[in-house]
């Protein structure tokens, strides 16, 4: 069988509080195991040790909900949609809640290809400080945000494409999400000077290079 | 300690479930203490009589490998008046955290804390989980001494392979289940209902477990000590209490488990864990799994298979484990793996068949079951180097057999093969040793002939420890300057490429050594040692050896009575309380034996009378026929009895 005879498929799920504390090669691999349960015939890729064709569209970090898992997967034979997606949510862990399954087309790049960014939704618990509106503002208007993360320095800033204070401590923002250029909300928070280990992080939307898939 | 009423069991549980989003960002790995994964059994905690905790005292990634405990949370789930719920060891930052907190420790499933559970079950099939299980019970809110629990405490058990030497532990066990706790659990289990409805002091709840068959409960028993320190008695000092106590067997293994919790997290096996037989018919005498698992029992090929199949359907795991001592001497191994190879070809999953013998027929059996997986390692564990010491330690097999084997292994494609040896073997020398590398060179250079200079060999060499119920229970220890100059020997002659050697650091080998043949005051060491901060002792980073040297001092102790002095044959040692069914004077002649490099075959060739059969006479006429590797037991009870009595 060569690739063009294997169907590829787009889901869509919700990562939610069961999973809370799983990350990114975890969930990679409860969602291969679950689609191992389902019995659908997943494709794996030849050669000497043979991984699971499964795409993650961006990692999420652990500690992190979210609205807008998306993920792709090769089958070896063409079966219904909507069939993929019963048989996944009969098979699916707590933490995992497929909405969508769609073919997708064959010759797209990578999903992680397209993705450009990502928005969140940031809870942080109490009340919120008094000039959080002022700091967000500051944030923003600062030209650079030199951070650093595992020992490397960068700008967090030109990560940032909006930021906002939706009030009562509920912040919304839109980050990006490339290859090498990747923003992170507990940065964010942590930038604004607040603990981003008191706060719900959940990621809403994910934007793409081409029109978004939907 | 404990909170007594219900509202404030209640509160707590809430009061953990509202801490815990807050608390978990901020340790390592936070997804051990979260539960909530597929498979898990959560059940109403309100209308529940019987709830237990089952408590696997080493940290989630390990816990989660383990099968007894997965069998017994089953066992418990499937009464419709019990619960059960999984309780692991925290780690050192959970711990700190949980206390900075003033939050218990709690069961995964519905976060009620530990101290609100009414059977707390540990397992300890390793001596350096015990620190940790005093860790669990302290920070559950469940006094550490069975004598401060009182009759709103949680009654709390142990069982596994290292309690079978129960005295080191007995300070703060209520119960030890010896041997196999399928059947035993629910006894416990009821007789805790029994007694709770009864209205009866705690006394009397101990009073009726040690009624039970397999039963040991301490503090029924008094140890007398002679002026030389060893024991000079063991006495019942209750009616119900058994003098020795026999361990549980079960006559025929019950269906496998396949319905396993899959954790989010990667935890130390992610496979399906299918036992293909329990027990081993080998004799090896250092192997304390070999002595005390007796006698064997296989599972049926269809049985394995099937199981298989519905543990794929409901884990959806890539690996799949088909455990035992000695795979090889399943009686149809061939049919099984052919079976197995045949059935799930094609579904991109690894069948681990460990505990091979050392022959060319267990590189063809892996070469079928992998079929076109890659292949990491082989591994082959001859134990010791040289013909001599394997005669000792009764694992007779050639040099030349290893090297024949070694030589299939790297033709049919295997690039790694990894060999297990130990040290410090009774009469061990030095020259033995420098085998154990002569033996690793002469493998590499087999591979180097066949496959070139991808070929290559891990030797992991670990040290001997002398255990209870073995014919080796009465050897000393090899001395710590002798382990490190036979360590220093192999570090040299182990160099080069292609070469990998690992050891285990002989501090902590030292400590399982005390602990393996210790007595009732040594529970007092062990309290101390926690208490001066030892914990996950097995883990190499937080083995603290100061703390158990303090510990010894403030007990009054001497380390090396536990395990540099021979113990005489004749000697009554701490664990002559408890039967593992092999009779006493069977490991005597076999100690004697291995003094004179005597062998035994494998006893599916011809019985040795080693005690099982006749202790287990009655189950073994019910339940005749394949699924038991011993003899068949055709005469009456009474004779066996007087047959027994004569002995």
């Amino acid at each position: 069988m060569t690739d063009q005879d294997r169907v590829r498929y787009r889901l869509r799920f919700h990562k939610t509080e069961a999973m809370r504390f799983t990350g990114h090669l975890d969930l990679h691999r409860a969602l291969e195991r679950t689609i191992r349960r389902s019995g659908l015939p997943l494709a794996y890729t030849r050669g000497f040790s043979p991984h699971p064709r499964l795409q993650l569209a961006a990692a999420l970090p652990l500690g992190f909900v979210s609205r807008a898992e998306v993920a792709d997967l090769w089958l070896e034979l063409p079966l219904a949609a909507p069939d993929v997606l019963s048989r996944l949510q009969a098979a699916a862990p707590p933490g995992m809640n497929f909405l969508e399954a769609q073919v997708a087309p064959a010759n797209e790049p990578a999903l992680q290809q397209q993705v450009t960014g990502a928005t969140y939704t940031v809870l942080l618990a109490g009340p919120p400080p008094a000039d959080l509106d002022e700091r967000v503002r500051s944030l923003l208007s600062a030209p650079s945000l030199l951070r650093q993360r595992r020992g490397r320095p960068y700008d967090l800033r030109p990560l940032i494409g909006t930021l906002e204070h939706q009030g009562g401590g509920r912040l919304a923002m839109h980050l990006a999400a490339r290859e090498g250029a990747t923003g992170r909300p507990d940065e964010v928070i942590e930038a604004l000077g607040l603990d981003p280990l008191s706060a719900d992080i959940e990621r809403t939307s994910l934007t793409y290079v081409v029109p978004s898939p939907d | 300690m404990a909170p007594n009423s219900a509202d404030e069991r209640r509160r707590s549980a809430s009061d953990i479930v509202a801490a815990l989003p807050r608390l978990l960002p901020r340790v390592q790995k936070p997804g051990r203490y979260a539960g909530g994964e597929l498979n898990q059994i959560v059940k109403d905690w309100g209308t529940t009589s019987l709830r237990t905790a089952l408590v696997f005292p080493d940290v989630y990634d390990l816990g989660m490998s383990n099968l007894g405990l997965a069998i017994l949370y089953d066992i418990l789930n499937r009464q419709p008046d019990m619960l059960a719920e999984r309780v692991f060891a925290p780690w050192p930052d959970m711990e700190a955290a949980l206390r900075a907190a003033g939050l218990p420790l709690f069961g995964l499933e519905s976060k009620h804390p530990l101290h609100a559970f009414d059977l707390i079950g540990i397992s300890l099939p390793y001596e350096t989980l015990y620190t940790n299980a005093l860790s669990v019970l302290d920070l559950g809110g469940v006094p550490l001494l069975a004598a401060d629990r009182d009759d709103a405490d949680p009654l709390v058990i142990a069982g596994g392979h290292a309690t079978l030497n129960p005295e080191p532990m007995s300070d703060f066990i209520d119960a030890f289940v010896i041997g196999e706790g399928e059947d035993a659990i629910l006894e416990v289990a009821q007789a805790l209902l029994g007694w709770k409805a009864s209205g009866q002091p705690r006394s009397a709840l101990l009073r009726r477990l040690a009624g039970l068959r397999g039963v040991y409960v301490p503090s029924l028993y008094h140890v007398a000590y002679t002026a030389e320190g060893t024991v000079a008695r063991i006495e019942p000092a209750a009616p119900e209490a058994r003098i020795p106590v026999l361990k549980r067997i079960v006559p025929r293994l019950p269906p496998p488990l396949t319905r396993f919790i899959v954790p989010y997290v990667d935890v130390t096996h992610n496979r399906i864990p299918i036992e293909i037989q329990r027990g081993c018919t080998r004799g090896c005498r250092f192997c304390q799994a070999g002595m005390i698992t007796r006698p064997v029992r296989e599972r049926p090929v269809a049985e394995v298979v099937d199981a298989i199949e519905q543990g794929l359907a409901q884990t959806g795991y890539e690996e799949v484990g088909l455990l035992s001592l000695s795979s090889s001497d399943y009686d149809d191994i061939l049919e099984l793996v052919r079976q197995v190879s045949a059935r799930f070809a094609g579904r991109h999953l690894n069948i681990n068949l460990p505990s091979l013998r050392i022959e060319s027929f267990s590189v063809e059996l892996m070469d079928l079951l992998q079929g076109e997986a890659s292949r990491s390692g082989f591994t082959l564990a001859p134990e010791a180097a040289t013909e001599r010491m394997r005669e000792i330690i009764n694992k007779p097999v050639s040099t030349e057999q290893v090297l024949t084997t070694a030589r299939e292994i790297y033709r049919r494609g295997w690039h790694l093969i990894k060999l297990y040896f130990m040290i410090g073997h009774p009469s061990e020398t030095l020259e033995d040793v420098q085998a154990i590398a002569d033996l690793s060179r002469a493998v590499l250079a087999e591979g180097r002939k066949i496959i070139g200079p991808r070929a290559s060999v891990h030797a992991g060499v670990s040290t001997f420890i002398p255990k209870p119920h073995t014919p080796f229970q009465w050897v000393p220890c090899d001395s710590l300057e002798s382990i490190r100059a036979k360590q220093a020997l192999l570090k040299g002659a182990l160099r080069g490429p292609g070469l990998k050697l690992s050891w285990t650091q002989p501090e902590e080998t030292q400590l399982e050594a005390w602990l393996s043949r210790g007595d009732r005051r040594m529970g007092k060491v062990v309290l101390e040692a926690w208490r001066r901060g030892a914990r996950f002792d097995a883990w190499q980073e937080h083995f603290n050896q100061v703390a158990w040297m303090q510990a010894f001092e403030a007990a009054g102790l001497e380390p090396a009575f536990y395990t540099h002095r021979e113990r005489p044959i004749d000697e009554t040692l701490p664990w002559d309380s408890i039967d593992a069914g092999v009779h006493k004077s069977f490991l005597t002649e076999d100690y004697l034996w291995s003094l004179q490099g005597r062998t035994r075959v494998d006893c599916r060739e011809r019985c040795f009378a080693c005690g099982i059969l006749p202790k287990f006479a009655a189950l073994r006429r019910e339940h005749p026929g394949e699924t038991w590797e011993c003899p068949e037991v055709r005469s009456p009870a009474r004779q066996i009895e007087v047959a027994l009595e004569a002995r």
